[in-house]
């Protein structure tokens, strides 16, 4: 479960706010447990992928931004409800999420989803696999052969395995890939699974006018290469558009 | 699909009985209905069970506790301290971390599991309360009865079981229909801290939480949880005045205690 | 909420990898992270200071309206009583903070308003008047956090205030008949009798109830981030998780048990406190009772 939250974060400003209060801050919505695309650093910040691209999308919007995080499980309700106005928190674009909020254009490749066991030799169409609840991972090995078993945050699926609870955990590549690096006892798998698309910036409906100036950042920042660059920089595993 | 195939698709859900996926787009109220009514099956699994054997574990703790041995008195006053002075949330958290510990260390594998491991800290949490419940009632025992008892020459056990203990029943059941019903609602965080569901094999907040995720919409499903626990709240109140009924069957009518739901005791 | 920014407290801290055990410690537990922490303690007991007596508030309140001559204040009275205790209080945790939100905010619009032609429901979209949202959206953050703080207590009250008006109304209906009929001997109205004995003499009836409530709503707080409020459940799991060093400078493994074990110390300590305040409590009201408390 990842439960409901309203946001109480003190998360920081972002660098361009010491600008007139002519216009009106744009909340944007985290949910700072999720590295590298967002985490809540030593300082206690939102700090990642997400929250260097979103401050140079509101510097080039010509926007004042401010971070808040909330929990998964409530970050759209929460959007739609008006409590904040955009979402980063390293969400795919899919169907289902698009019928209730919009999504700017991707600001990343689809990221392959990655198995993280303790051996090469599991068995993943018969083993127990761990994902995080209510993501799509979770939807995708529950239709699979295998069996799911289910934890409230990220961080319990990876202690799954490494306690043997569970035979591999499926994520995204970019989060695995950082913790499979430090570790030596746990492995990647070969296999990978294509589930979601790219991950995208969620806006309300009614927002066309805010969701049309993050689309033209979005599109200056892939035609000049500096999206390439922090890609490179945080989501090394991931593809440059 | 007609509600009634929904029925025989997910009333049984919560086991692993029926449909092996749940509904993924145009949820119906029906669908949310039948679904959190298959996972209100673990909220009953686990509230009787863990009533039950916590009824006995209070007894010994109560009389542990009442005790002038101090072997039998400390442990009894740290046990309820611990399990009454912290929340239940920690200590499913707390619980799972040492199951695992057991487990890794090769005995008891089934303890990690929510029916086994979430139960025995249910069971635990349940019979501290009650301990202290009973332990009350224990002291309130009025004089006259037990110094009848001694005029009618029983000593020890007898006059425990026959005078003492079914007094203190008496007197305790009014709290103890309170720690029923919230035990039964304690039973809703089993899910949400600590263990995890297999299978998509969860109780009644789970199956909710899933229909709320993908729906993006809190107010339908959550209200329908309220609306189960309600009936539930109704029918613990309604048995347990049953059983007071038989526990006062000697007193005249107008003497007998009435059952008043009332907070005195709550995780 | 806010931590204390960049800053490090100790000079030596700018490179935690080369330090000893005893300074790394001293480095770590003074991050700005680790003073959200701290900083949610307060938070978890400011909340409780502020909850108990607006809880109580709602309580009598409930119990008044449950008391009541008039058929309709007395049906939502013995309503709000059953409905709210026989569910779950998770269950409220889950819905209730978006719901007060979008109803104080539906409120403004109506009243500041008028004008406004667009509907308020667009589709899934909750869209009001920028004037009406609650806090505005040009507030600083920290209005934020405080109206976040409000509606969690919001939702504390109204479900606590349900039990605490159970208790007040077995408390009220426990003051002796013979009391209130001196009352009445006395020549006084109904309005009077209320609140010149039937109000001041609930308390000792009310307050074993009450310190139970007040043990129950200690214990509740761990529910709290559910609401929005980074409670100290929020920060242990959050700092115990584990940490690579790419993403920190304090690189650890799973050290949730010990930040958990440590609530677990600062919740025992405090129901222990409690617990030996209300007995004193309890001994100071008796005083002067017709209760079995009073005599012994």
């Amino acid at each position: 479960m990842k439960k409901l939250i309203l946001s109480a974060a003190a998360l920081a400003l972002s660098a361009g706010m010491a600008l007139a209060a002519s216009h009106s801050t744009i909340r944007m919505g985290t949910e700072g447990a999720y590295p590298p695309y967002n985490f809540i650093n030593d300082k206690g910040e939102v700090d990642g992928f997400e929250r260097e691209l979103g401050d140079e999308l509101c510097k080039r919007a010509k926007l004042k931004c401010t971070w808040v995080t909330n929990e998964w499980d409530s970050i759209i309700p929460n959007l739609v409800s008006g409590n904040y106005d955009t979402i980063m928190a390293g969400m795919s674009i899919t169907p289902e999420r698009d019928e209730v909020i919009d999504f700017t254009q991707a600001y990343t490749q689809p990221d392959p989803s990655a198995y993280m066991a303790l051996s090469d030799s599991v068995d993943i169409t018969g083993g127990v696999i761990a994902a995080q609840t209510n993501t799509i991972q979770a939807g995708f090995v529950a239709q699979s052969g295998a069996t799911l078993v289910e934890f409230a945050t990220p961080e319990e699926t990876i202690a799954a395995v490494r306690n043997g609870e569970a035979d591999a955990v499926l994520a995204d590549k970019s989060y695995l890939a950082p913790i499979a690096a430090e570790d030596s006892s746990l492995v990647l798998l070969a296999k990978e699974e294509l589930i979601g698309g790219g991950v995208g910036m969620g806006l309300r409906e009614s927002d066309g006018e805010l969701k049309a100036k993050f689309n033209a950042a979005i599109q200056s920042m892939k035609d000049d290469g500096t999206l390439n660059a922090l890609i490179a920089k945080w989501l090394p595993d991931s593809a440059p558009f | 699909m007609s509600c009634w195939d929904t029925i025989q698709a997910y009333a049984l859900r919560s086991i692993g009985i029926g449909e092996r996926l749940l509904p993924k787009s145009d949820f119906t109220l029906c669908q949310q209905f039948t679904l959190i009514g298959s996972g209100l099956m673990w909220n009953i699994y686990f509230g009787v069970l863990a009533l039950t054997f916590g009824f006995f574990l209070a007894n010994a703790m109560a009389l542990a506790k009442a005790s002038k041995n101090p072997w039998l008195n400390r442990p009894a006053n740290w046990f309820i301290l611990v399990f009454r002075g912290s929340p239940l949330f920690i200590q499913f958290f707390l619980a799972y971390f040492i199951f695992l510990r057991i487990k890794q260390s090769g005995a008891l594998p089934w303890l990690t599991s929510a029916q086994a491991g979430a139960l025995i800290v249910l069971m635990l949490n349940t019979a501290a309360y009650s301990a202290e419940i009973f332990y009350g009632a224990l002291r309130s025992v009025p004089k006259g009865e037990v110094e009848a008892a001694d005029a009618y020459g029983m000593t020890g056990w007898s006059r425990f079981i026959r005078v003492i203990w079914p007094t203190s029943m008496r007197l305790a059941w009014p709290a103890y229909t309170n720690e029923a019903i919230f035990l039964f609602h304690a039973t809703t965080l089993v899910f949400f801290s600590g263990f995890p569901a297999w299978q998509q094999r969860g109780d009644a907040l789970y199956y909710a939480n899933y229909f709320a995720d993908k729906t993006f919409n809190p107010f339908i499903a959550y209200p329908i949880v309220g609306l189960y626990f309600i009936a539930l709240t109704l029918a613990i109140t309604s048995i347990f005045g049953l059983i007071n009924r038989r526990l006062n069957r000697h007193l005249p009518r107008e003497k007998r205690p009435r059952l008043r739901f009332r907070p005195q005791y709550i995780r | 909420m806010s931590p204390s920014g960049g800053r490090t407290i100790f000079s030596y801290c700018t490179d935690p990898e080369t330090l000893g055990r005893l300074a790394w410690a001293s480095c770590y537990l003074t991050t700005g992270k680790h003073m959200g922490l701290y900083w949610s303690f307060l938070t978890v007991l400011a909340l409780l200071a502020i909850t108990a007596p607006t809880a109580l508030l709602f309580g009598f309140g409930g119990a008044v309206a449950a008391r009541s001559h008039f058929f309709a204040s007395r049906w939502f009275g013995r309503f709000y009583i059953s409905v709210v205790r026989g569910v779950p209080d998770i269950i409220f945790f889950m819905f209730f903070v978006i719901a007060i939100d979008q109803g104080l905010e539906w409120a403004r619009h109506q009243i500041l308003c008028p004008d406004w032609t667009e509907p308020i429901r667009q589709g899934n979209d909750f869209r009001v008047c920028p004037a009406a949202k609650l806090p505005l959206s040009s507030a600083p953050q920290w209005v934020h956090e405080v109206y976040g703080f409000f509606t969690a207590v919001l939702t504390f009250s109204i479900v606590f205030g349900a039990f605490a008006a159970n208790v007040l109304f077995g408390a009220m209906q426990a003051v002796p008949q013979g009391q209130l009929e001196t009352g009445a001997a006395y020549g006084m109205s109904r309005r009077q009798t209320f609140w010149r004995i039937l109000v001041p003499q609930m308390w000792v009836y009310a307050l074993p109830g009450l310190s139970n409530l007040w043990m129950i709503l200690i214990k509740a707080t761990p529910l709290l981030f559910l609401l929005g409020v980074e409670d100290i459940v929020y920060w242990a799991r959050e700092l115990g998780g584990s940490k690579t060093a790419r993403f920190s400078d304090y690189p650890h493994g799973d050290w949730r048990l010990w930040y958990f074990l440590g609530l677990l110390v600062f919740y025992l300590v405090f129901t222990k406190i409690s617990e030996a305040l209300l007995e004193r409590l309890m001994r100071r009201l008796s005083r002067g009772q017709a209760t079995l408390g009073a005599t012994v």
